[in-house]
């Protein structure tokens, strides 16, 4: 059990870390193909990175600690959750800890360290878009966590590898109401949690409008890869949390390497079909007025809260 | 058809009942509004349907394929046909008064959609005594009838425009009917024709003064209608 088991926690955090870049190439390819250009190749992020880590440190006079500490932190935080989320398996060392409320957690910290950097930053934009992020992380948060408690329901416990082993037993869960309003809750909250359009366009540098980008302004060489590393790998990790909990198929629940090499496939195949049907999207949808956004993100935490009172008095069987 | 697939498929048509009802409160443009409606017309209608399947009284299918043609056929017509009457003019001239979309509901988007949670709870914390006499299927989807009558209040008494009052009338009425087949599997076939014959001329009356609202002041703004004329 033991040694699959470590293998399969190092390889979630492994996969997350290297896929994230790729990821994110991908869907800049998907997109660029869609609006007729040729695209800069699926390994660009990862030349970028190689570029960035190149340059030589700097820091902008008159910062202070949360500007140094928050890149680092960023990527840390998503690295954990990575571990804890059951990415590959169910059935590894750490599930017993892997609490739904833990991770969410986790993502807000990363997410309350680059709003801290971009206050210490001390530039118009940094705070501008540390306020903006501040307004969309507090719609955010609750929704995550509401529309996993609609599924932690049926499965009695907010624990995520028994919510997805679960669900892997019994797939009717996932047609209920309370599966269907919880799936549409939490694919828009993905959306604004990583700064995709309709929420954020991940493409603009020079916009009033900029959130995410409005409070890195001020990062350059290998702390910039680091805070565009751990983007891309929060990106990463919540679409695949999205494909573990409503498609969690393939999954291993129990400790194979067969079960696990499955596993690593069904789960690239399916972060990478989600990416790009994401990145397709993109292309056809505009960005929000930022002043319809807490509009857009308060449906989907009354989806969520739809979803937990439908799976707390609809289901008739419990 | 077994009882857990029933379960599951009454469960389904209830989810989207309440589902479109939230949407209707969500969108701004018309258009959508009445496609959304017309959506909540086919959910209602399978939940007659599906009762009737189930407890093998074929009337309630004969009921649910009428409320069917009715709500998501006839009375969405109605409303797109009094819409395109309202948008032709401005079409024609080039200006846009906003009769097609709802630029300015009395509580703005995100309060009335927090307010539909709370509607929502606010039914199912009245419904709880009801559901406990009876803990069936049918009985526990209750609350989600009365939810969409309170919300179906809520639309009409915060919307401007005539027409999507028109639609909060007609969300209150699915809401009752939808009630009233969950609580007691249905009224009497005659009653239910009376209602749906009642819902049908109120929309056709309201369309027609709807038209003649916009030709005497231009708009079908609820608000400017504050003197009486004799």
């Amino acid at each position: 059990m033991s040694g699959v088991g470590y293998v399969a926690v190092a390889g979630q955090v492994a996969v997350v870390a290297a896929g994230g870049p790729l990821l994110a190439g991908w869907m800049r390819q998907v997109r660029a193909r869609m609006e007729g250009r040729v695209g800069a190749g699926v390994l660009q992020p990862w030349r970028d990175m190689r570029k960035l880590l190149r340059k030589e440190p700097i820091t902008p006079v008159g910062t202070g600690p949360a500007l140094r500490i928050a890149p680092a932190l960023v990527v840390a935080t998503v690295a954990v959750a990575a571990a804890l989320v059951p990415l590959l398996s169910t059935d590894t060392p750490i599930s017993d800890r892997a609490d739904l409320i833990l991770v969410v957690a986790l993502i807000a910290l990363g997410t309350l360290a680059l709003a801290l950097a971009g206050l210490d930053s001390g530039t118009a934009f940094g705070g501008m878009g540390a306020s903006r992020e501040m307004t969309v992380a507090a719609l955010v948060e609750p929704t995550i966590l509401l529309s996993v408690f609609a599924l932690s329901i049926p499965a009695g416990s907010t624990n995520l590898p028994a919510i997805v082993s679960g669900t892997v037993h019994d797939p009717a869960r996932l047609a209920s109401p309370a599966g269907l309003l919880a799936t549409a809750a939490l694919a828009v909250a993905v959306l604004a949690e990583t700064g995709r359009i309709p929420v954020d366009n991940p493409s603009t540098h020079l916009e009033l409008t900029m959130i995410h980008e409005a409070m890195v302004l001020e990062y350059a060489g290998p702390d910039l890869a680091l805070v565009e590393l751990g983007a891309q790998m929060r990106l990463t990790l919540l679409l695949g949390l999205l494909a573990s909990l409503f498609a969690p198929w393939g999954i291993a629940t129990s400790a194979s390497w067969a079960a696990l090499a499955v596993a690593l496939a069904l789960f690239t195949l399916k972060v990478a079909v989600l990416g790009a049907v994401l990145a397709a999207a993109e292309v056809f949808w505009a960005k929000l007025r930022l002043f319809r956004v807490p509009e857009l993100l308060a449906g989907s935490f009354l989806l969520a809260l739809l979803a937990v009172i439908v799976s707390y008095f609809l289901s008739s069987e419990s | 058809m077994s009882e857990g697939l029933f379960t599951q498929l009454l469960d389904l048509a209830c989810g989207a009942f309440l589902l479109a009802a939230v949407i209707v409160l969500w969108r701004r443009e018309l258009t959508a509004i009445v496609r959304v409606f017309a959506l909540q017309g086919v959910a209602l209608a399978a939940i007659p349907v599906l009762l009737g399947v189930h407890e093998r009284r074929w009337d309630l299918v004969v009921v649910g394929v009428g409320i069917g043609v009715l709500r998501a056929g006839l009375l969405p017509y109605l409303v797109r046909r009094a819409l395109t009457a309202l948008t032709a003019g401005q079409q024609r001239y080039g200006t846009d008064t906003g009769e097609s979309r709802e630029t300015q509901p009395l509580v703005n988007v995100a309060a009335s959609l927090l307010t539909a949670a709370a509607l929502t709870l606010l039914a199912y914390a009245v419904a709880r005594p009801l559901v406990e006499l009876d803990p069936t299927p049918e009985t526990q989807a209750l609350p989600v009838g009365l939810a969409v009558v309170l919300i179906g209040f809520f639309t009409l008494v915060t919307r401007r425009r005539a027409l999507s009052q028109v639609v909060g009338f007609l969300l209150l009425d699915n809401g009752i009917t939808a009630t009233a087949f969950l609580a007691a599997a249905g009224v009497p076939l005659i009653v239910e024709l009376g209602v749906s014959f009642d819902v049908l001329l109120a929309v056709l009356v309201l369309q027609i003064l709807t038209t003649r609202m916009r030709e005497a002041f231009g708009t079908t703004d609820i608000d400017d209608l504050r003197e009486l004329h004799d």
